[in-house]
């Protein structure tokens, strides 16, 4: 370990928040050096509670995670934010809007939140939101509160990294219920119907619930089967009760699976093992032939009618990894 | 790949409550390929500050209409100092009367917009002078 890894690790752990800030920036950006500091980290985490909050854009996640920090601090418990928005697929950047509910809390230190944006990555949570959660647990944040733009059946990655997933819809969203039970259903812990005073929360509750019962999985159909709460985060109200059900929830997985530590559950550690390996295949692939120039070189001829696009791969890969 | 991205915060000071500038900007920074963090409306100087650090932003750049710039944009300069992170570019923009410009400049803010600066310029500025940090 090279000295500015040691003095980036220790000051990570004694919460020092530019530390922490730039760090979490060198990891989004994948700058050399990032992987031993992650490394020297890693024993240290695992201690951090880690809550989902994913649901469609507009339905108030932001303004829930917001109450929700409210209600954690009051208990006395320190908060880690990660707020992840998308990138925009044409330019490259990206408006991180979701602070504006938030900022109310930025004066305190027991508090960090910090943007991210989705760079590309197809998943709504991305490897680098991954180790950012690893950093903000090992800053020592108690609790850790991910929000995830809602977009359907990418957000099922985010189930490997949290504890308890709370899946946010709204009322007179029937289309969108349709959409998500292909993948959100399945993930949520616990449900949400936010802006419960608006016409149609009633109706929503019986859909969500008719879906929810048709749950094939023993495991939550008997055992947690996922309570839906009306809401309405802007007036604080039901938000009390949904960290009750969070508390709720936690007690279950203990008792279920004897403690917390999610990296000791063989599925999980399998799963993000293997994201992690392709993630880093696909890095290293990519980097070597496009400073060849070859990646180049087949587009170019595919361009021109030369080779096809099939061939082109068979070539590449060929050539590099089989 | 290692690849460094502009990291930039819009952010209004003071009590006028006029955000359209402050997100046709952020709109143009996105579309310039920044990362742009926007805190919202009503902000303190020492807000500001603390979300600027969390976010590890390049840039800060401050809206002001209606005179927060005599007074919020000093004390944001001083709390840059005081925190150590003076290295973060400090620009404003909005209605500022040509003859405070000098005073905010020699306090450190790098450059004032004034109303009817074509966006593209902003962009080309920002580009031009900040850097992402470590990119040399």
């Amino acid at each position: 370990m090279t000295d500015s890894t040691r003095e980036i690790v220790k000051k990570v752990l004694e919460g020092d928040i530019r530390t922490v800030a730039r760090l979490i920036r060198d990891i989004d950006d994948n700058m050399p050096g990032i992987r031993d500091v992650l490394k020297a980290l890693y024993p240290h985490t695992g201690k951090a509670y880690v809550i989902g909050i994913t649901g469609a854009p507009g339905v108030g996640k932001s303004t829930l995670v917001d109450q929700m920090i409210k209600h954690l601090r009051q208990k006395g418990y320190t908060v880690g934010v990660l707020a992840v928005d998308p990138t925009s697929p044409f330019t490259g950047g990206a408006i991180l809007g979701d602070r504006v509910r938030m900022q109310r809390h930025s004066m305190d230190k027991g508090v960090f939140i910090r943007s991210m944006a989705t760079r590309g990555q197809f998943g709504g949570i991305t490897q680098a939101t991954r180790s950012a959660i690893d950093v903000l647990d090992a800053m020592g944040k108690d609790i850790i509160l991910v929000e995830t733009v809602g977009v359907g059946q990418d957000e099922v990655d985010i189930v490997k990294t949290a504890h308890t997933t709370i899946v946010v819809v709204i009322p007179g969203m029937g289309d969108d219920i349709q959409a998500i039970k292909a993948g959100i259903l399945e993930v949520g812990d616990i449900f949400v119907i936010n802006k419960a005073d608006r016409d149609g929360a009633d109706r929503t509750l019986m859909d969500l619930r008719m879906m929810l019962e048709m749950e094939t999985d023993r495991e939550r159909r008997d055992e947690w089967a996922p309570p839906i709460l009306k809401v309405q985060a802007v007036f604080d109200i039901g938000v009390e009760e949904l960290l009750e059900t969070i508390e709720r929830h936690r007690s279950y997985i203990i008792e279920r699976y004897g403690d917390l530590k999610l990296r000791s559950d063989p599925k999980r550690v399998k799963e993000s093992l293997i994201q992690m390996l392709k993630d880093r295949l696909f890095e290293t692939f990519l980097e070597r032939i496009s400073k060849s120039g070859e990646l180049e070189r087949r587009v170019d001829e595919i361009s021109k009618g030369i080779l096809d696009p099939y061939s082109a791969c068979d070539i590449l890969l060929k050539e590099h990894v089989v | 790949m290692a690849e460094r991205r502009i990291r930039v915060m819009v952010a209004k000071p003071g009590l006028d409550g006029h955000d359209r500038g402050a997100r046709v900007i952020a709109r143009a920074f996105r579309d310039a390929g920044f990362e742009v963090v926007y805190t919202g409306l009503h902000q303190t100087p020492e807000e500001i500050v603390e979300a600027a650090i969390q976010e590890d932003v390049d840039m800060i750049g401050l809206s002001s209409l209606a005179g927060a710039h005599r007074f919020l944009f000093p004390r944001l300069m001083e709390l840059l100092k005081e925190k150590g992170v003076e290295d973060i570019v400090v620009c404003g923009g909005g209605i500022i009367p040509k003859d405070d410009i000098p005073k905010l400049k020699e306090m450190g803010i790098k450059e004032i917009f004034t109303p009817g600066t074509p966006l593209n310029q902003i962009v080309e500025w920002v580009k031009e002078n900040v850097k992402p940090r470590g990119s040399g």
